[in-house]
């Protein structure tokens, strides 16, 4: 299989405006992935799927990924003049991340017997913008898993055929994966 | 809604109209108790007399949320809850998930480990697959007798299981590193017997079942599932490998010591339910091949890692996925760490699930009778469908 790089130069070359990152994995399973803005999304999943180098023709794994905003500190080392000496004083900065829903496919060639290639998109936030598009036209594996995308995490996947709730029942309001999700077990005990 | 469409559709029911017989489609819904559904599933049909031209599954009966429980918990006590993922086959749902998290964490395996789990792998694949053969032949009428046959060897595999781990299907046995304890005094006499006596159980099995004539007659050219059309849907196991696509993970990842053995993928011609049933005898043949070698071969030694940190595992934050060549298809784990004790995201990539996603392409056009048999045919668990 292509790196990583190669594969973003081509993406970024067949799929004229795509914004794509490499987000790298610092475990030992050594899986960085591919982040792709969603607006090219759908091409450049197309052009995965059909490009006769790749031949992706197979996603196997669709699942959802909820990062609420979470605010970090760091100490950061800054040379500032106090008494009129300049002097390395340690401060603390606080960092806010941003708050995002992903969506993460990994790709499989079962023609070439290679991968796994895996892919990210991220929607603006989690509360009204979480919209995304769906790869179900592209392959039919993700008709269920998107839909389970949708029901647990609330994520929308904008041209899939029938985006129901698939596990919780029609009348559910919540999203049971998001990670500030309360059960309502969990709230009469509190 | 779903009858509505049909009806306003009047071209079809033109030709009826002399006669005025009552012309009229049918919705049925079909489960979720219902026996050949194999557990709580159910699925929205609507019927043009007998024929299926819709078909919708709905999902969820099972759903206790498996993720986020196993998100709430260590990286070790989500091994006893992987058992009720697919419960007929504990085994290689525990080496699934043991498999992702060595990915994660960068665990090694010692080698009497791998030998302990090719073996109980494919113990548990030989019994998947001759029950699927038992419970296709339950759902076409042959009641009874195939599906008995079929538990009564199960049987003597869980015998062993139970031997081994203490339990006969919640075996809770594999440990990220290796396993749990070793096998019991003469372990491995005892399961030599058992698959040098499969062997003629197959025999037997099959002069019963393959050339029968109501087997052939239920079976063949029905359901048929072209190969594009598995793949781009995600089919995985025997019921891709019976469209005629070569794919076994045992083959292209060669995960654990699968690139020591010699077997053969077998593969389908025709994509049918007939083929279906056969990959599946076919490949119960294959892990035999795979057993023998393995019980002859497996070294001394030890069988988990001793600086494997089972209790309070902390991965280095990052992420992995893992997949094995489970008995229904491709069983994957995703699995992120944020460096804590619990996974931040634990995600199970469900066979069973995924391969139901033709199941109306399948379906349209046949009986509902055929329904039946094209479901018994995909090979589920609604423990891992529904999670």
């Amino acid at each position: 299989m292509q790196t990583l790089e190669q594969i973003k130069a081509r993406l970024e070359a067949g799929v004229p405006g795509a914004q794509i990152q490499i987000v790298p994995n610092a475990g030992p399973a050594n899986q960085p992935s591919l982040l792709i803005d969603a607006g090219h999304a759908l091409p450049a999943a197309r052009l995965l799927r059909d490009d006769a180098e790749y031949r992706f023709d197979y996603a196997s794994n669709v699942t959802g990924v909820d990062w609420p905003a979470k605010v970090t500190k760091e100490k950061i080392k800054i040379k500032r003049v106090v008494a009129g000496l300049e002097k390395e004083v340690e401060e603390t900065v606080e960092k806010n991340s941003p708050a995002y829903l992903e969506a993460v496919y990994h790709l499989y060639s079962m023609a070439r017997k290679e991968g796994p290639l895996v892919l990210r998109l991220r929607t603006e936030n989690r509360a009204d913008k979480v919209t995304l598009p769906s790869l179900t036209p592209i392959w039919r594996s993700c008709e269920f898993q998107e839909r389970e995308v949708f029901d647990l995490f609330g994520i929308v996947f904008e041209g899939h055929p029938d985006l129901r709730r698939i596990l919780m029942w029609d009348g559910f309001v919540d999203h049971p994966m998001r990670k500030d999700y309360v059960a309502p077990t969990q709230e009469v005990a509190a | 809604m779903i009858s509505a469409e049909i009806h306003n559709d009047t071209s079809a029911l033109a030709e009826f109209e002399p006669a005025s017989l009552d012309h009229d489609v049918l919705e049925v819904a079909m489960g979720p108790h219902h026996p050949s559904t194999h557990g709580v599933f159910r699925m929205d049909l609507v019927l043009d007399g007998e024929t299926v031209v819709k078909l919708k599954p709905v999902f969820g009966y099972l759903h206790r949320n498996h993720e986020k429980i196993a998100e709430q918990n260590g990286y070790l006590a989500a091994i006893p809850y992987t058992d009720r993922l697919d419960y007929i086959c504990s085994m290689t749902n525990n080496w699934a998930y043991v498999l992702t998290v060595e990915k994660l964490a960068g665990i090694t395996v010692p080698e009497r480990a791998e030998y302990i789990r090719v073996i109980v792998g494919e113990l548990t694949r030989l019994f998947n697959h001759v029950c699927l053969a038992g419970f296709l032949l339950q759902d076409m009428g042959a009641l009874g007798t195939p599906l008995m046959y079929a538990f009564r060897e199960r049987e003597k595999i869980l015998d062993l299981f139970e031997a081994l781990s203490g339990s006969r299907m919640m075996c809770n046995y594999l440990r990220f590193g290796g396993c749990r304890c070793d096998f019991p005094e003469g372990w491995i006499a005892r399961a030599g017997e058992v698959v040098s006596n499969f062997s003629a159980f197959l025999d037997e099995f099959e002069a019963l079942l393959t050339d029968n004539e109501i087997l052939q007659a239920r079976a063949q050219g029905v359901g048929v599932l072209p190969a594009a059309l598995a793949i781009n849907a995600g089919v995985t196991g025997p019921s891709l490998r019976a469209s005629g696509v070569d794919y076994d993970l045992r083959k292209v990842d060669k995960y654990g010591i699968y690139a020591r053995f010699e077997f053969r993928v077998p593969l389908g011609k025709n994509g049918d339910v007939f083929d279906r049933y056969m990959v599946r005898i076919l490949e119960a043949r294959e892990s035999l091949k795979i057993l023998e070698a393995a019980l002859a071969a497996i070294p001394e030694g030890p069988i988990l890692d001793p600086k494997t940190k089972l209790r309070g595992l902390r991965p280095k934050a990052g992420e992995a996925y893992g997949r094995i060549e489970a008995p229904k298809g491709e069983l994957g784990f995703y699995l992120i760490s944020d460096g804590g004790p619990k996974p931040y995201r634990f995600r199970v990539r469900p066979p069973s699930l995924i391969n139901l996603t033709i199941l109306e392409d399948l379906c349209l056009g046949h009986t509902v009778a055929d329904v039946v048999v094209i479901l018994g045919s995909i090979d589920i668990v609604l423990g891992e469908v529904d999670r």
